[in-house]
Formats: structure tokens, C-alpha cells, sequence
């Protein structure tokens, strides 16, 4: 009974804030991200290695064009691309460049795969760029405009969404180009044009094709996350208390419905490296997408290991930003806690 | 319609939209609220009490039917538009909800939530608001409020964040208070504590309350005057204080005898025969009928108006004249329920 009353207000004993120790807790996750991001990589390289080994075709067809060769000279070329090594010592050879930047030498052109690949980066940076860009400004801009003034407009462009949404990326691609390219003439039909300005413009119609039913999923994620948080509790309150409105959106709004945008927005943006192959096989573009599927076909073995590793990374790297971002605009996702 | 009162509610019928038909919510509430004096809404769930409350604050959903007069302090509630609504709901009204949690902003800190009101609609500097919230929260009985303000509503407990909220909606300095159920969703210790500081602070500052609540206890330790709604309509008004000793309708009486006591053994508490029914069911005559144990052929014809019962309150059961006084003694014979 006195135990009681000496502490009665045991529930408003404050938690100590853990101040000092947000530095601390930020280091550790950032640390956890980036060993769990190592470990990924580590799994994603065994599987693009082995995989490949796996199968059907031979590289030795390939480096002989299907000539005959005498039995030396065949010897003589697996030894120079360590042809005859078991699977494991090929790869910890592989994964050793790698890790020294160096992806090996391309079967195909005999050349340095480090320095193909830095001459076809350039046109699919721009191309995801872009579409990113187109991604995030429009799908942000449709949803949140549809979100906050339901009616007619809204409905109708919600409609057109939900259609775009289901058009696969190769079909709006040719779709762009009969319309904007060959009828309009407002833009090249292909190629990625010369550095500048000049390969911003050539990019357009392929970033759109690329971006386009990620734009509408967008859209209409964000128009779903704004009218839930509009008719949200919380919100109800700040117009309970005679906020203007203009106030409520900016300030409970757009923020909370941020979150669940921010997630699976991030997803998709990943999710244009897998499109962007597609894409710029259809624009004849000469960037990464188009070299994988040349490379397949070609068993160019160093090249595809190399193209898979870096879209593998980047996707990775992307998840990672995207769940410290969420960790930035969501204070009950702990930083220090293990993401579960 | 006396010049005193702060809030008058008039004939107040409210319909809302529900699955393409408008079904009845509230049917003819009236009751008057004088400056300073705390209304205690009582009755079970879906009876209009939230609605009550809601329509008054204009937080109806879009759709909603309203007939009848809300006058605050004079002016038509209803006639309210864009800045002087705004100016209503900032400086006149404010709401304490039930589920404190997820009435605040997940991602925004307690300083945020309690300094937004005063730093926009009363133009207050920032600084100068924080010292407020401080004040505010130490009279609420919160320890460390520099470093509560710093917090975010998840690191605190349902108790804490439910006095965070009545410090918010006493910031303004509001006249009248509209709580809706605001210890239903807290441990019953903390409920305690919670009613005694809100009823601290709705007496020193003045502020006239509307507090709506399932027990009946409850309101007449914290409220001047009760009112029981049923199925959207008043069924009594008296003095909260006499309403558990001398209801003055049959549900108020049979609500009464449903509870325990703490000075008296019980064995079985008697329940309430059928259920409850909601103004948009309700059958003709008194609403109350089908599950009342007192019910005649005349209550079912139409429905009763609200009898004034001497000077100890309004009834809507027109056997009360002679009922009054013999409702709870009643208790021990068995109910006859009418299918």
C-alpha cells in the first residue's frame, strides 16, 4: 500500500533518450547494411558464376568459330582462358579481379571487359536516370494531384493508370515509336546519339517507354496512400483543431503517406535495371542491356558475369538507401534495431 | 432556450449516407449546455452519443443530412464557413478523442502536436509555445516535459499520451470541451488518474464539457447534468448525481441494475433482454419498447415526447408519471419480453 503511494506516478517516469547513442546506432546499422550487402553480393557472384557453367553451349565453340583446330592450338586456348581448371579455381580466379576490378577479358573481342563495359555504361545511367526522374516527378505529381481533389479528373486519370499499368514495357516502347517517332517525327527512332545534350534528347522516347507503367503504378500507390492518411485518424484531429487545410497536407499528410510510397517506389525504380534490357534492345541503344543479350547469345561468358554482377549491386545498393531513407522519415523504425 | 447557455442543441436530426440510402443517426436531440458545467452523455454504442459530439464539432462525414439548430454561444453552428469555422473549431471547441494514438501523428514529436495549434491559429512564436507546453504538461502531471516535447507518440504509454492530449486541447483555452470516451481505451488505475486531471483542468480553466462515457458512475462523479441517449434519441435528462438512485425511464433503470455494486453482494446481474437497436431500426413508437418490461399497448402507437418529471429532469416514457420512484424496486420481478 505505501509502495504504492510513495510511487504513484510510476507510468510518467520518462525513458532516458538515448542521445549520445543515436551516432552509435547509425554506424552500426549502416555497418549491418553494408555487410549484408557484401554477403548478397558474395551469393548473387556464386550464382551468376555458376550458373552460366550450368548451361548448355561450350565457350571453346565459340573462340573457334566452329573452325577445326589442331589439338594444340585448342590446348593452347584453354590454357589462355583457364578453360581445363576445375569450376572452383575459375572462380575464385574471377572473384579475384573482381574484387581487384578487373572482370577479365571478353571471349568475343579479346578485350578488357572493365573497359567495354565503361564505354556502354553511359547511355543506360541516362536511361534509368531519366526514367527515375520521369518515374518519381510524374507518378508523385499525378498521384498526390488525384489524391487530394477526388472528382471527375481524378477518377478518369486514375482510370488510364490502372490501363497503362498492364502494358508491358515492350509494347510501349513501339508504341512510342510509331506515334512519336515515325508519325509525329518529334523524335529519333533509335540510337543513343553523341554525348550532351544530343543523347538527353535520343534518351526521351526510351525513358518514357521504360518509365511508363512504373509512372502509373506510382500514381496510383500515391493516390491510395493520401486518401488514407486523409481520412486518418490523426487528421481528423488536426481539423478538429480549425488547422487550415493547406497546413493538414503538408504537414500530416504528404509525410506520413511518404512512407509506404518511398518503399515500394524505390522497388520499382530498382526494378527499371531489369526493364531497361528491354528497352534498349528496342531502341538500339548500345548500353548494357543490349551487351547482356549480344553476350548471352554469344556465351561472351566474362561480360555476362561482369553485366549481372553490376545490376545485382545496384539493385542492392538502392534497397540499402531506401531503407535508410525509411529510417529517416519513420521514427518507430529504430535504426539500431534489427530490420525484422 | 435560455440567454445563458453556451451551447444549445435544438431539434438536432442528423442522416447519413449508408450504402446509398440516408439512415437516421440522431432523431430530435435537444439539450442546452450553460458556461462552465459538464454534460455527461451516457447510453451503449451506436446510440448517436459520438455523433452528438461529432456534429457539434463539425466533423460529420461528407453526405451528412443535418436538420435542426446547433447554436454555440448564439451563433448557428451550422452557418459556419471556411474562416469562422476554422476560428470555431480553434478557439471555441475542442475534441479529446478516445484512441489517443492514433489521433496523433505517428512521425511528429509531442512539441510538435502540442505547439501546432497555438503557433498557427494563434500566430504564437515558437519559443514562446514550447514554454506553454511545458506549463501545460507539468499540469497534467507529466514528469520531464523538456524531454517529453523531444519524443514521438510511440515512446509514450496510452496514459501519458491521452494527458498529452488534453494539455493539446486545454492549450487554447478552449469554452467548451467535447471528450469522447477518454479513459475507455486506458487501464482502470490510469483511467483514475486521467478523469482527475481532466476534471482539474476543466474546472480551472472554466471550460464547459461534454463527456461522453459508458459509465454511468463515472459521469455523475465528474458531470453536473446526464443525459441518456437511446437508438439516436434523448431518453432522460436529470442530475447526474440522482440518475443511478432515480432513473427516470425504464432503460436508464435497467442499464442501473445491469452493474455491480461495490457495497453489495451480486449473484446473477440481470441483463438486458434483445439488443440494441440504432435510430435507423428503430420501430414505431418509443424505440425502447421491444425490450421493455413496462411496455403497454400506447408505447408502441407513437413515439413519446421528453416529459419534464417535476423539477428533477425530462423522461421519454410516457408511463413515468406513474412509474417514477418504482422503477429499481421492480428490479426483483422478471422481465417480460415482448418478441
Amino acid at each position: 500500500m505505501s509502495a504504492q503511494d510513495a510511487a504513484p506516478a510510476s507510468t510518467t517516469t520518462p525513458k532516458p533518450a538515448p542521445r549520445g547513442e543515436s551516432g552509435k546506432a547509425v554506424a552500426k546499422f549502416v555497418a549491418q547494411r553494408v555487410a549484408g550487402l557484401l554477403a548478397t553480393l558474395f551469393v548473387a557472384s556464386l550464382v551468376v558464376f555458376g550458373s552460366l557453367y550450368l548451361a548448355p553451349g561450350n565457350p571453346l565453340t565459340f573462340l573457334t568459330h566452329g573452325r577445326s583446330m589442331t589439338p594444340d592450338a585448342i590446348t593452347q586456348l584453354k590454357a589462355q582462358y583457364h578453360l581445363d581448371d576445375p569450376l572452383w579455381m575459375q572462380y575464385l580466379r574471377w572473384l579475384g579481379g573482381v574484387l581487384h576490378g578487373d572482370f577479365g577479358t571478353s571471349i568475343i573481342y579479346n578485350q578488357p571487359v572493365g573497359a567495354l563495359l565503361e564505354t556502354r555504361m553511359q547511355s543506360t545511367l541516362l536511361l534509368v536516370v531519366m526514367a527515375a526522374v520521369m518515374v518519381l516527378v510524374f507518378g508523385l505529381a499525378i498521384g498526390v494531384f488525384a489524391g487530394l481533389k477526388p472528382g471527375f479528373l481524378s477518377r478518369s486519370v486514375m482510370a488510364v493508370a490502372t490501363a497503362t499499368m498492364a502494358v508491358p514495357t515492350f509494347v510501349a516502347a513501339v508504341i512510342l515509336i510509331l506515334v512519336f517517332a515515325v508519325n509525329l517525327g518529334w523524335f529519333p527512332v533509335f540510337g543513343a546519339g553523341s554525348p550532351g545534350l544530343d543523347a538527353v534528347y535520343h534518351m526521351v522516347l526510351p525513358a518514357l517507354g521504360l518509365a511508363l507503367a512504373s509512372v502509373a503504378f506510382v500514381a496510383r500507390l500515391s493516390q491510395a496512400a493520401i486518401r488514407q492518411e486523409l481520412s486518418s485518424d490523426h487528421v481528423q484531429t488536426a481539423i478538429s483543431r480549425g488547422l487550415a487545410r493547406r497546413f493538414i497536407v503538408r504537414r500530416h499528410v504528404i509525410r506520413n503517406a511518404a512512407m509506404p510510397v518511398l518503399t515500394v517506389a524505390g522497388l520499382t525504380i530498382a526494378g527499371l535495371i531489369a526493364g531497361s534490357v528491354v528497352v534498349e534492345q528496342v531502341f538500339q541503344l548500345g548500353g548494357f542491356g543490349q551487351f547482356l543479350v549480344s553476350s548471352v547469345q554469344q556465351k561472351d561468358f566474362p561480360v555476362v558475369q561482369a553485366i549481372c554482377m553490376v545490376y545485382v549491386a545496384s539493385f542492392i545498393v538502392l534497397n540499402t538507401v531506401i531503407d535508410l531513407l525509411y529510417s529517416l522519415l519513420d521514427p518507430r523504425v529504430s535504426l539500431g534495431r534489427t530490420a525484422s | 432556450m435560455t440567454a445563458m447557455s453556451l451551447l444549445s442543441v435544438d431539434s438536432l436530426t442528423v442522416k447519413l449516407p449508408v450504402a446509398g440510402e440516408m439512415r437516421t443517426v440522431l432523431k430530435d436531440v435537444s439539450f442546452e449546455l450553460e458556461p462552465g458545467k459538464a454534460l455527461g452523455l451516457v447510453g451503449e454504442s451506436g446510440s448517436g452519443k459520438s455523433m452528438t459530439v461529432r456534429t457539434i464539432a463539425r466533423l460529420l462525414p461528407p453526405g451528412a443530412d443535418v436538420t435542426g439548430h446547433v447554436r454555440f454561444d448564439g451563433t448557428e453552428v451550422f452557418d459556419l464557413r471556411g474562416e469562422a469555422l476554422r476560428k470555431y473549431r480553434a478557439g471555441d471547441v475542442s475534441m479529446i478523442f478516445q484512441d489517443a494514438r492514433a489521433h496523433t501523428n505517428p512521425v511528429r514529436r509531442i512539441g510538435d502536436f502540442l505547439t501546432e495549434a497555438l503557433c498557427t491559429n494563434q500566430r504564437m512564436p515558437k519559443k514562446q509555445a514550447e514554454a506553454r507546453a511545458v506549463e501545460l504538461l507539468a499540469e497534467v502531471g507529466i514528469h520531464n516535459p523538456e524531454q517529453r516535447l523531444r519524443q514521438y507518440p510511440h515512446e509514450l504509454s496510452g496514459g501519458l499520451l491521452q494527458r498529452v492530449m488534453i494539455a493539446a486541447a486545454v492549450a487554447v483555452k478552449p469554452r467548451l470541451i467535447l471528450a469522447d470516451e477518454p479513459t475507455t481505451a486506458l487501464d482502470v488505475t490510469t483511467q483514475a488518474e486521467v478523469m482527475v486531471i481532466l476534471k482539474r483542468m476543466q474546472s480551472e480553466y472554466g471550460m464547459a464539457m461534454l463527456f461522453i462515457t459508458h459509465d454511468l458512475e463515472l459521469a455523475s462523479s465528474v458531470c453536473d447534468d446526464t443525459i441518456v441517449f437511446y437508438a439516436g434519441q434523448v431518453v432522460e435528462r436529470q442530475q447526474a448525481s440522482r440518475l443511478h438512485r432515480d432513473p427516470l425511464h425504464p432503460y436508464t433503470a435497467a442499464l442501473v441494475r445491469a452493474r455491480p455494486e461495490i457495497e453489495r453482494r451480486a449473484g446473477r446481474l440481470p441483463a438486458l433482454p434483445g439488443h440494441p437497436t440504432t435510430a435507423y431500426e428503430a420501430p414505431d413508437g418509443c424505440a425502447f419498447a421491444p425490450r421493455c418490461a413496462f411496455a403497454q399497448d400506447a408505447c408502441r402507437v407513437s413515439v413519446p415526447p421528453l416529459l419534464r418529471i417535476g423539477e428533477q429532469g425530462d423522461s421519454r416514457c410516457v408511463r413515468m408519471p406513474e412509474l417514477h420512484g418504482s422503477l429499481l424496486a421492480a428490479a426483483g420481478t422478471t422481465q417480460e419480453v415482448t418478441p
